[in-house]
């Protein structure tokens, strides 16, 4: 009868501490989003202020803090997905057989499609970064650079999204990022323990602000350049060593 | 009224079970739903077949014995109703119903419509008591309780194990389940003695009975005949956590 598993072993080894990790590592990850929100809207500041906020991040520390970053970005990311298959496939095992007549009484879109709308975003993430971070659609927009020699990132993002196509799968994404968060950001406080009747309620109306927020305001960049919103910028100048 | 009835058929544990069609006719809205089961046996019975084998006790909604999804619903369309309570005025004549047993791993059938629930048991047996001294019972005011505390406390003994939370779950957890048991005895001072060991033994059983994780969808607090609330997953969680990560000294 006697439980034996304290501390980590709990944490990893229950079920109660899985759904607690993706809580922990899915609000470390809306931080995230909340600060790249934030960055991305500098580029209604024009190409100056952006590039030396992209700049900025790249050189603080040395260089070192953006691997630092990286590297912390990447074990949350990580640990939230890796924990997801294991829940899922935990939950997958516990009903083998399902109904004939299937139905839903209370459980919301978002909350049944939730394994779907991560690997969406998984995907996003993955080709979002093989855009803009790694350059393989167009490995011209690393070697792009301003008048003060810094990375032309204010001119990569909107030579990209002035190619519809690519804007728009970037607001579908977001779309899909909405979808997540709609539901992930108020289930997470009850995963860690809000039993509070008023906060729960307030935090499930909170987690609609969140999601529709986030996904406005991540989508005010393809969208602005899509419609002039956000002008190029002639290249005047060379980049230095070409 | 007249009704087509679907009914999950299996005649063991071990055999393959299937959907099979029977004809409820002139039924009583005023016969309760397991009354209209006993009248489709009877007829069953009469005609040399097999009746469709459920499990029934108390029928006046306290015992948690009737477990049948109907329509993709545990214990029916009703909010807060257990299947025996369930009327048949709430269906329409001509209707065609779908009635199955609890699906989850943890929850075999064991002949048609009955599933094996023992796991609830042994989840309660890894600690869902308080253990106490026999002898002369002390006075009743010799333990102080506070109102909101025995208040909670009674919300979540209303819970009386029928598993439709398992049911109604998208994952088959039985995160509700233990969540009352343990709250019912956790938020009263009795309870405070073995509270670490209860939440942290019954929270490995269940996991050990191969139950899903929570997702928060809501469906067991929708489905739940006694409308327990899932705040007590949440009290849980916290509950479990807090002892997961504490140590004897």
């Amino acid at each position: 009868m006697a439980a034996t598993k304290r501390g980590l072993a709990v944490l990893f080894g229950s079920t109660i501490g899985a759904k607690t990790v993706m809580a922990v590592t899915g609000l470390a990850l809306i931080l995230f989003l909340l600060t790249h929100m934030g960055g991305n809207l500098l580029i209604y500041f024009g190409p100056d202020v952006f590039n030396a906020y992209a700049k900025s991040l790249k050189s603080a520390g040395g260089g070192g803090l953006v691997w630092v970053a990286r590297g912390g970005l990447l074990a949350m990311f990580a640990t939230h997905v890796a924990m997801a298959f294991k829940l899922q496939l935990r939950n997958r095992a516990a009903r083998p057989l399902g109904y004939a007549y299937e139905a839903t009484v209370e459980a919301s879109w978002a909350s049944r499609y939730m394994i779907l709308t991560g690997l969406l975003v998984l995907a996003f993430v993955v080709l979002h970064l093989a855009h803009y971070t790694v350059g393989v659609f167009n490995p011209d927009y690393l070697t792009w650079h301003d008048a003060e020699g810094r990375h032309d990132a204010y001119r990569m993002v909107v030579t990209a999204f002035s190619h519809p196509l690519v804007a728009l799968s970037y607001v579908v994404a977001m779309v899909v990022l909405a979808l997540h968060l709609v539901h992930g950001f108020q289930s997470l406080f009850r995963s860690l323990g809000n039993s509070h009747e008023q906060a729960r309620e307030a935090l499930s109306k909170a987690s609609l602000g969140l999601a529709l927020a986030l996904a406005f305001g991540f989508c005010l960049a393809p969208v602005g350049v899509l419609l002039g919103w956000i002008q190029p910028v002639e290249v005047t100048q060379p980049a230095p060593g070409k | 009224m007249n009704l087509t009835l679907k009914v999950w058929r299996q005649p063991s544990k071990s055999a393959e079970g299937s959907i099979q069609t029977y004809e409820a006719k002139d039924v009583s809205p005023d016969m309760s739903f397991l009354e209209m089961i006993d009248v489709v046996n009877d007829t069953l019975m009469e005609q040399g077949q097999e009746p469709i084998a459920f499990e029934h006790d108390c029928r006046e909604g306290i015992c948690g014995a009737c477990s049948m999804v109907i329509n993709g619903v545990a214990h029916g369309p009703n909010k807060a109703t257990t299947t025996c309570q369930l009327y048949m005025r709430h269906f329409k004549s001509g209707e065609t119903i779908y009635i199955e047993p609890w699906r989850a791993a943890a929850f075999p059938v064991l002949k048609d419509l009955i599933v094996d629930r023992s796991a609830f048991d042994r989840i309660q047996q890894a600690g869902g008591y308080i253990s106490i001294n026999t002898g002369c019972a002390p006075d009743a005011h010799t333990t102080q309780v506070e109102k909101d505390a025995a208040d909670a406390a009674m919300s979540a003994a209303e819970c009386i194990g029928c598993g439709a939370c398992v049911a109604a779950c998208k994952n088959a957890s039985a995160m509700l389940f233990v969540a009352a048991k343990v709250s019912h005895l956790g938020l009263l001072p009795h309870g405070q003695a073995e509270r670490k060991t209860r939440v942290l033994g019954m929270v490995e059983q269940m996991d050990d009975e191969g139950f899903g994780a929570c997702t928060n969808y809501g469906e067991c607090e929708a489905v739940c005949p006694k409308s327990i609330s899932t705040r007590y997953i949440s009290r849980l969680n916290r509950d479990y956590l807090t002892a997961s990560i504490s140590s004897e000294i």
